[in-house]
C-alpha cells in the first residue's frame, strides 16, 4: 500500500479484506497517547507502532515488542489489554514482532520496566477498543450506548440481546475514535491479579522450535567459534589444514581473534575444532584470582576514589562515635549460564543482512552490525526468537555481532552456536566486587555515620549512592573504585544489587547486633528517622518500604520463637520494587538448613498472579544458588570452571520451600523480573549467623571453611 | 560414516552419520527433531533427557551407534496431541519460565512415573535432581509430578 492514502483508503481496504477493527496506538509516549483505528497495512505506519486487531472471527491480536525470555512478558500485555477489553481469553492471542526501531522505543528484556513502561497505553488500547465496539453494537440495535456492556468478547443489552466482538469488528472499524475513554477502577478487575498459563506453554511442553538454537532454514551453515582461551590473549597463528578435511567441513576461517569452523552440522564441526591448531600470544595481563585479591585491597586502600554521595562529616562521626563496626564482604565473577546457550543466525546479502536468534536488546545489535558492515541500519533485519533465559547475558551483542561478521566472511547463511563451555569462558560476567563497611552508633543505638567504599573489577559504579540507608543517617559517605580488568563484565539479574544488597543487608544486621537492636526494629527506626528528619535526596517510597517489612515479619511470625528455627531478615528496593524476605534455617546432624523463605513483595499492581510467584520463586532460588555455589575462578587469565561439573548450579533437591506474599495498594505496576533476587543472599547470611554464630563475609558460602562447608 | 535405522516415535528414520555421533545432534541437525535441547554435552544438566526403550537417558553422551535398534521417544512423541498427563500437568501447575529446560524435565518425569505410579517425595528427588532448572522452577516442577502421578491413576 503506496504511503499517500488516505485513511478513509485503509477502512475500504480493511473493510475488502475483512480485516475486523485494527486499532493503532503509539508506544512512544503515554502523554500523546491516542489511539486511531487503523487499516492493517497503516499498522505499519510510523504514527501507530503498536497495535491491537480484532478480527471478524472474534480473535484479539496484540503485536508486542518486547522479546521473551521467561518472565512471562508475552503474556502479561495481551492480559492487560484483554482486561479493559473485556476480551474472552480463550480468543486472545499475542504475536512477537520483529526488531522495528521505527516503531518501538523500548524493545527490549531488562531492568524490569516492561510492564511499568506500556502498563497505560495498553490500558488505553483496550479500553478504547471495547468503546467502539458498544457503539457500535448500539447503533446496530437503535440503543444508547449507555444501555450496553461488555463482558467476555461480547457486548451486552439491558434487554438481553447479545452480540460478539467478532461481528462488529468492522462496524466498530469505521467509527471515530473517542477522544476520553474511561479505564476500570482497580476495584472491577477480573483477568488481572488473575492466576493465568503462559501463552506459549503448549509450545514449550510439545517440544516446538522456539529458540534461537532451534532456528534453522534452507542452506544454512553451522558454526562454532574458538575465542582466546584467556583473558588477554590474542591470536597469533593457527593452521587448519587438518580440520578442513574432515567430514562436512566448508571451511575454518579466522576474523579478529578468533577462529570460526563451518561444517554441515554442530557434532562434526565440534570434532574438526579439535583438530585445529592454535598458536595465541599474550597481549595483556593474564589475571588470576589471586591478583584480583591484591587489586581489592590496592582499591580499598588507595586515593583513587569517586565520591557518589556524601552527607554531613563520617569522619566526625566514627570520632564520636560510642562503637564503630567495619567489615568487608566480597563476591567472584559469576557467568550468567542460561540454559540456552549463546546463539545467533546471519545471513549477509552484500547490501543488506537477515538475524535471527534471542536477544534482550535487539535494537543494539542492530546498530553495531550496521556500522560493522558499512550498512544503514534498514538493511539490518532481525527477528527475535524466544530465549533460553539470560538473566542479563543477552544485552551484550557480541554473539549476534560475531555471527553477522562471520556470514559476511563466508558469504553464506550461518547459525553460530556456543557450546557450554564457550558460554563459560567466553567473559560477560557479573563483575567481581568488594565491599568495605564503616558505620558508628551512639549510646542509644542510633546510626550516626555510615560510609561504604566499593571496589570493583569492571563494575563501573559499584555502589547505588541514594539508597537505603542514605537519607536515615546524618553522616554518609558512598564512595567507588574501579578497574579495567580484561576479564570482559556487563549486567547480570539485579545488576550490583544482586550482590550489595547482601554485603549491606549482613552488615546492617551487624550494627543492629551491635546496637543491641532487633535487626527488623533497627530497620524501621531508619526509616522514620528518613521520614521525620530526611538527610539528602531521598530516592525510595518509605512507606512502601515500611509495608513489606511489617509484612514479611507478621507472615513469617518474626520475632515469636519456633523451636529450633533461626530467622534471617532482609529487604531490599530495587528497579522500582521493595521485596523484604525472612529465611529460616534448622540444624540437621550439625549442619545448618535453610527450610523456608517468606517475601513479602510489593511490585503494585499484580498482573498475572501465576507467572509473579513464578518469578518469586526462580528469583530466590537463583539467589539462593548463586549465594552458596556461583563461583568463577581464574588462573593466567583463563576461567578455571567451563561446565556443570565444575561450575555448580543449584538444584531440585536444594531448595526450601518458598511463600510469597503481595502488597495489596493498587499502586501502578513496577516490574518483578529482577526485585525479588538482591535480598535473598541477606537473608540467607544473618539466618546462617543466628544458626551457627558466624558471619559470611564471602560469597559463595559453601566454599568456605565453616558451617557450609 | 554409516547408515542407521532409527525408531523414533514410533517412525523409521534412516541415517547417515558418523557411529560417535551423539543421539541429540542427529534429532536435533539430521531429523529436525529440536525439542530435546543442548544443554551441556556432559550429562550434566538433562536438558537433552528422551526415552530409550522406556528409561529416561541424556541424550547428549549418547552415540547413535548404541540405539540403532531401541525404541526412542523425545518430547514430540511423548503423546500425540500434547496430552500426555505429564504435559497436561506441567501446563495447569503453569511450571515454565523460559521454557528451554521443560521437555528434559518431562521426559524424565514420565519415564519416573511410568515406572513407579506412586513417587514418594524421595523417589522425585532422587529422578529430578538431575535436570537444571536455571530459571528455578523447582517447586512447580515438583507440585507438577505429583499433580501427573494423580492424572495417571484415573
Amino acid at each position: 500500500m503506496s504511503t499517500n492514502q488516505s485513511r478513509r483508503d485503509f477502512f475500504k481496504t480493511t473493510a475488502t479484506a475483512g480485516g475486523g477493527l485494527v486499532l493503532g496506538f503509539s508506544w512512544f509516549s503515554s502523554e500523546a497517547f491516542q489511539p486511531q483505528v487503523v487499516g492493517t497495512a497503516a499498522a505499519d505506519a510510523i504514527d501507530f507502532n503498536a497495535y491491537l486487531a480484532i478480527s471478524p472471527s472474534g480473535t484479539v491480536t496484540i503485536f508486542s515488542p518486547n522479546p521473551e525470555i521467561g518472565q512471562g512478558i508475552k503474556t502479561a500485555f495481551p492480559m492487560i489489554v484483554a482486561e479493559e477489553l473485556d476480551a474472552d481469553w480463550e480468543k486472545v492471542k499475542v504475536e512477537q514482532s520483529p526488531l522495528d526501531t521505527k516503531k518501538f522505543e523500548r524493545q527490549l528484556t531488562g531492568g524490569s520496566g516492561a510492564i511499568r513502561h506500556s502498563w497505560e497505553r495498553l490500558r488505553k488500547a483496550g479500553a478504547t477498543a471495547r468503546a467502539l465496539l458498544i457503539e457500535a453494537a448500539a447503533q446496530q440495535w437503535g440503543v444508547p450506548a449507555s444501555e450496553c456492556n461488555a463482558q467476555k468478547g461480547m457486548v451486552v443489552h439491558s434487554s438481553g440481546k447479545k452480540i460478539g466482538y467478532g461481528d462488529l469488528a468492522v462496524a466498530a472499524s469505521k467509527l471515530p475514535v473517542p477522544k476520553e475513554v474511561k479505564l476500570k477502577p482497580n476495584s472491577s478487575f477480573s483477568l488481572i491479579g488473575s492466576h493465568v498459563k503462559g501463552v506459549d506453554n503448549k509450545d514449550i511442553l510439545t517440544g516446538k522450535n522456539l529458540f534461537g538454537i532451534d532456528y534453522k532454514r534452507p542452506g544454512m551453515l553451522h558454526a562454532q567459534v574458538q575465542r582466546p582461551p584467556a583473558f588477554g590473549l590474542k591470536l597469533k597463528s593457527f593452521d587448519a589444514t587438518e580440520a578442513k578435511k574432515m567430514p562436512g567441513i566448508v571451511t575454518v576461517v579466522s576474523f579478529g581473534n578468533k577462529v570460526a569452523i563451518v561444517g554441515n552440522t554442530n557434532w562434526e564441526v565440534m570434532q574438526a575444532r579439535k583438530a585445529v591448531k592454535i598458536e595465541w600470544e599474550k597481549e595483556k595481563d593474564l589475571e588470576s584470582s589471586a591478583d584480583h585479591d591484591r587489586l581489592f585491597k590496592e582499591m580499598l586502600n588507595g586515593t583513587n576514589v569517586t565520591v557518589q554521595r556524601k552527607d554531613g562529616d563520617v569522619e566526625a562521626a566514627f570520632k564520636n562515635a560510642h562503637k564503630v563496626i567495619e567489615a568487608e564482604y566480597q563476591c567472584p565473577f559469576l557467568p550468567h549460564s542460561p540454559m540456552e546457550p549463546m546463539n545467533f543466525f546471519a545471513h549477509f546479502k552484500g547490501d543488506s543482512i537477515e538475524l535471527a536468534g534471542p536477544s534482550q536488546t535487539p535494537e543494539a545489535a542492530q546498530k553495531q552490525i550496521a556500522k560493522m558492515l558499512n550498512i544503514p541500519p534498514e538493511k539490518v533485519t532481525l527477528e527475535l526468537t524466544r530465549m533460553g533465559g539470560g538473566f542479563g547475558r543477552r544485552l551484550n551483542t557480541d554473539y549476534a555481532v560475531e555471527a553477522a561478521e562471520l556470514s559476511s566472511i563466508i558469504k553464506a547463511p550461518v547459525k553460530v552456536t556456543w557450546t557450554r563451555e564457550d558460554d563459560m569462558t567466553g567473559g560477560i560476567y557479573r563483575p567481581a566486587v568488594r565491599y568495605r563497611f564503616k558505620a558508628s552508633i551512639d549510646k542509644a543505638g542510633n546510626m550516626t555515620g555510615f560510609m561504604l567504599h566499593g571496589a570493583g573489577l569492571n563494575a563501573g559504579n559499584s555502589t547505588r549512592q541514594d539508597n537505603f540507608p542514605a537519607g536515615a543517617v546524618d553522616n554518609l559517605l558512598i564512595q567507588s573504585s574501579d578497574y579495567k580488568s580484561p576479564i570482559t563484565t556487563g549486567p547480570w539479574r539485579a545488576p550490583i544489587t544482586n550482590f550489595l544488597a547482601y554485603a549491606e543487608q549482613a552488615f546492617l544486621d551487624e550494627v543492629a547486633m551491635a546496637a543491641d537492636k532487633d535487626p527488623v526494629q533497627f530497620r524501621l527506626e531508619l526509616l522514620d528517622k528518613a521520614q521525620k528528619a530526611p538527610v539528602g535526596k531521598i530516592t525510595y517510597e518509605i512507606n512502601r518500604f515500611r509495608e513489606v517489612i511489617k509484612l514479611a515479619a507478621e507472615k513469617s511470625g518474626w520475632g515469636k520463637k519456633k523451636k529450633g528455627v533461626s530467622q534471617g531478615f532482609s529487604v531490599y528496593f530495587s528497579h522500582a520494587s521493595y521485596v523484604a524476605q525472612v529465611a529460616e534455617m534448622t540444624m540437621v546432624k550439625g549442619k545448618p538448613v535453610l527450610k523456608k523463605v517468606y517475601a513479602a513483595v510489593d511490585c503494585g499492581i499484580v498482573i498475572n498472579e501465576s507467572s509473579a510467584k513464578n518469578q518469586i520463586y526462580g528469583a530466590i532460588v537463583d539467589g539462593i544458588g548463586h549465594a552458596m555455589y556461583g563461583n568463577l575462578t581464574f588462573k593466567d587469565g583463563a576461567p578455571q570452571q567451563d561446565n556443570f561439573n565444575k561450575y555448580r548450579l543449584i538444584r531440585y533437591n536444594e531448595v526450601p520451600e518458598i511463600e510469597a506474599h503481595f502488597v495489596n495498594n493498587g499502586i501502578d505496576p513496577t516490574g518483578l523480573g529482577e526485585p525479588a533476587l538482591p535480598p535473598t543472599g541477606g537473608a540467607l547470611a544473618n539466618a546462617i549467623f543466628k544458626t551457627t554464630g558466624k558471619r559470611l563475609y564471602n560469597q559463595p558460602f559453601a566454599d568456605q571453611d565453616g558451617p557450609l562447608g | 560414516m554409516a547408515l542407521f535405522q532409527l525408531k523414533i516415535n514410533g517412525k523409521n528414520y534412516p541415517v547417515d552419520v558418523d557411529a560417535n555421533t551423539p543421539l541429540l545432534w542427529v534429532l536435533r541437525d539430521h531429523l529436525d527433531l529440536v525439542g530435546t535441547k543442548y544443554g551441556c554435552g556432559m550429562a550434566m544438566c538433562g536438558a537433552c533427557t528422551v526415552h530409550v526403550n522406556g528409561d529416561a537417558v541424556r541424550s547428549c553422551v549418547l552415540p547413535v551407534s548404541a540405539v540403532s535398534a531401541a525404541n526412542i521417544t523425545t518430547i514430540e512423541g511423548l503423546s500425540e496431541t500434547g496430552t500426555h498427563p505429564v504435559q497436561e500437568a506441567w501446563d495447569e501447575v503453569d511450571v515454565p519460565q523460559c521454557g528451554y529446560c521443560q521437555a528434559g524435565q518431562i521426559m524424565t518425569a514420565s519415564a519416573l512415573l511410568s515406572k513407579n505410579p506412586n513417587p514418594s517425595d524421595k523417589d522425585i528427588e532422587g529422578a529430578m535432581v538431575g535436570n537444571i532448572c536455571r530459571c528455578g522452577t523447582y517447586h512447580r516442577i515438583h507440585d507438577a509430578v505429583k499433580l501427573a502421578a494423580t492424572k495417571m491413576k484415573k
